[in-house]
């Protein structure tokens, strides 16, 4: 093909198509993920110019270290009662999981996205926020509701989609939304929820507010054009918006490095933007916690968008429809170098003397049964499999704000 | 009472929102400094400041995602994508998003929003000048779908649509911005200021979401018409002499089934009328529903006269375009039938 009179004069392209290098069978290998001791990455001022800055983007800010200590310049803003509170609201998220998996595997409802290894991400940087700010999730946030208090039988009542479904059994479970918990109804379509955020924060500073918006999206999703417009929107009206990205390395069964591309660091997308990017230690709760922090305090001081890679990993599957033995290597979860967030915090607090091995067990038993509680008042109002639902009459409410004749006249066909 | 085009009707109808409640912003490409391509939001930026009116970067998906994170904050954002062609990137967040809102929260997150955008052809605009793409609109459940025929009702329906509690979809016939234009494109271009719908009151009022308008009664057979086929019928039935019943549907969701129901039973023939393609094009409905509704009244099928399911042409415009031949053709078939 193509080839002239006197031959080919250049040699046939390739495509090329990353690939992660570790599948199954394969050993883990995080080789090439460079991670810097705890502590030992600066903090610029709030205020430092965005060009100076660009180093945030290709380290990692870490605090807890190996012994157990929080170090370094990121260390010493949140109290012992503080971080006993973050331990339970990661605790309660992973039980809070564990049930519901079971619930699903037991046909009480039809999917279930669990938080497993994520948990600080969410959970610590809704500490960060305040009453009123919002949060634009995707479908693993669930820390956000759980650290904000949300009541745990409310989310199952959604995931039941039972009588008491706050959502009216219109919703996939996990896509909730909680308007008065700062907690943006979930979209499901990846990406879109993103640039939303972005309007929300411009809303607010059309308005003269202090109140500030925080966008989450996934490793996989940053491909997506919403992600794109976000950025030049958020960066063009300098809006007060934290840009969260979880890199949990796998988008279903699509290696982090899909969507990357050449970039080193999915925060180094910000910099063609002329935004701040700022790369955490995701597993480390008092890291998220400081940078979230940091970021909400440039917003709402005026000085415009951050955004932040979170770098964690999915240790469980992608939801209930995934099974991931048969894309990734099984021992790469316990061969990530970051840990798991709850033991790594667990035992900052043990090192500091503010909890123990018994404090924990009894911690543990309480939340437990406190999930427990809840599931069996859920399950009160009816599961997905044994009902009661709403009704199906609620399918035509909130098309409109008022009913239009067609949809009154299609009720009545329907019978309802 | 003032003499308006339709530019400067919506031009008026963005200014009283915005004057009366400042939750009303404005926004899209080049709508702020230079007050938008076809001009309907001049002025709107040095009255209103930079953060009520004000310019996008070029992307049709940022400029709805961002408008729904407003509503969703409670802002009323009024935004403009430039042609009606362009929305593609951006229907995603329409159809996924803002049409769903309401639904998917339980009423928690709302989405009081206009999209506007100029649409049709007639204008030598090519194929990413001129579509009509309403039907794309009319098919997804949750938004209201409006297309104003003239000055009178542009104003009033804005106005009700900036109201509205749900995202509205408001397409403007760029042909008639300055003149009822009929569809006989040898003539001299006629100005609004000749034709009666150009007198516009000064002051805020509405034209209710979802009522039809009779602009020609008549007995011989019914017209269902919108935009720019609303003159273009009208002519047809002049040229013709034909005793054509012309109705302006001014809102396609929620559309006005009495009216036309009411016409097609009187008349017992009936003509549907759109520039946009025909397959599943917004005529489809129409013919259902009146067949539906009105089928022992019919005296003939319904005929539907369209653009063809051909991307709309450059050269060949007005062999595309449903002009008053066609359309006087139509009304042959159906009083033949």
């Amino acid at each position: 093909m193509n080839e002239t009179v006197s031959g080919p004069r250049h040699k046939p392209l390739q495509l090329h198509v990353p690939e992660p290098g570790v599948r199954p069978g394969d050993a883990p290998d995080f080789s090439e993920f460079e991670i810097p001791r705890a502590g030992a990455v600066r903090r610029p001022g709030i205020d430092e110019a965005p060009e100076d800055m660009r180093d945030m983007a290709f380290s990692v800010v870490r605090v807890l270290n190996k012994a157990g200590e929080a170090v370094g310049p990121w260390a010493g803003r949140l109290t012992a009662d503080d971080l006993r509170a973050g331990l339970r609201h990661m605790l309660t998220l992973r039980q809070f999981d564990e049930r519901m998996l079971k619930a699903q595997r037991q046909g009480k409802t039809s999917f279930y996205v669990q938080n497993l290894g994520e948990e600080a991400v969410a959970c610590a940087f809704r500490m960060a926020l305040e009453d009123g700010d919002m949060n634009f999730p995707t479908y693993r946030q669930a820390g956000l509701l759980i650290a904000g208090g949300y009541p745990l039988t409310e989310m199952m009542n959604q995931i039941f989609s039972n009588g008491a479904d706050p959502l009216k059994g219109r919703q996939l479970p996990v896509m909730y939304s909680a308007r008065d918990h700062g907690f943006f109804t979930v979209s499901g379509n990846l990406g879109t929820q993103f640039i939303q955020a972005v309007g929300w924060a411009m809303a607010s500073a059309i308005a003269r507010d202090t109140r500030i918006a925080a966008a989450w999206i996934g490793d996989g999703s940053t491909s997506e054009n919403d992600f794109h417009a976000a950025m030049v929107f958020a960066s063009s009206y300098q809006a007060p918006v934290i840009l969260n990205i979880v890199n949990n390395q796998w988008a279903i069964s699509t290696f982090q490095g899909m969507a990357r591309g050449g970039a080193v660091t999915f925060a180094a997308r910000g910099h063609g933007f002329g935004i701040p990017a700022i790369r955490v230690d995701g597993n480390d709760y008092l890291a998220v916690h400081a940078v979230a922090r940091w970021a909400a305090e440039r917003a709402r001081a005026g000085l415009g968008p951050t955004l932040i890679e979170h770098v964690t990993y999915r240790a469980g599957a992608h939801s209930t429809s995934d099974d991931p033995s048969a894309y990734r290597s099984k021992e790469e979860c316990d061969a990530w170098p970051l840990g798991d967030p709850i033991d790594r915090l667990k035992r900052h607090l043990v090192t500091i003397g503010e909890w123990s091995e018994e404090r924990h067990s009894q911690a543990l038993a309480e939340i437990t049964d406190a999930v427990r509680s809840a599931q069996k008042a859920a399950e009160a109002n009816g599961t997905l499999i044994t009902g009661p639902h709403p009704s199906p009459r609620a399918m035509f409410d909130d098309v409109y704000a008022e009913m239009p004749a067609h949809l009154v006249r299609q009720r009545q066909e329907a019978g309802y | 009472m003032a003499r308006m085009t339709m530019i400067e009707a919506i031009r008026s109808a963005h200014d009283l929102a915005m004057e009366r409640d400042e939750r009303v912003v404005v926004f899209g490409e080049d709508v702020g400094y230079f007050g938008g391509v076809f001009r309907c939001t001049a002025g709107l930026q040095k009255k209103y400041g930079s953060s009520r009116c004000f310019d996008a970067p070029i992307n049709e998906s940022g400029i709805v995602g961002a408008g729904i994170g407003m509503a969703a904050y409670g802002l009323k954002p009024v935004v403009e994508i430039q042609f009606a062609d362009y929305m593609y990137p951006a229907y995603d967040q329409i159809v996924s998003e803002a049409a769903r809102m309401r639904h998917r929260s339980a009423g928690q997150f709302t989405c009081q929003m206009v999209i506007r955008m100029p649409t049709g052809g007639g204008i030598f605009g090519g194929q990413t000048h001129s579509q009509s793409p309403e039907a794309l609109f009319t098919h997804v459940s949750g938004l209201k779908v409006v297309v104003p025929s003239n000055p009178q009702d542009a104003k009033g329906l804005l106005l009700a649509a900036i109201e509205d509690p749900d995202p509205v979809i408001f397409l403007e016939p760029k042909r008639l911005y300055n003149g009822p234009f009929d569809g006989h494109h040898d003539r001299p271009v006629v100005p609004w200021k000749a034709h009666p719908l150009g007198e516009v009151e000064d002051g805020p009022y509405t034209v209710p979401l979802g009522k039809a308008a009779i602009r020609r009664p008549g007995s011989a057979l019914t017209v269902l018409a919108y935009g720019t086929m609303v003159h273009v019928a009208e002519a047809a039935a002049e040229d013709a002499g034909v005793d054509a019943e012309v109705i302006d549907l001014r809102t396609l969701i929620p559309y006005d089934l009495e009216t036309i129901t009411a016409s097609v039973k009187k008349t017992g023939r009936c003509v549907v009328v759109h520039e946009a393609t025909r397959t599943s094009g917004f005529g489809a409905e129409l013919s259902a529903l009146v067949q539906e509704t009105c089928f022992y009244h019919l005296e003939a099928p319904v005929v539907r006269v369209t653009g063809w399911d051909t991307p709309y042409p450059h050269a060949q415009e007005w062999a595309y375009f449903p002009g008053p031949d066609r359309i006087r053709r139509a009304f042959k078939a159906v009083l033949e039938g």
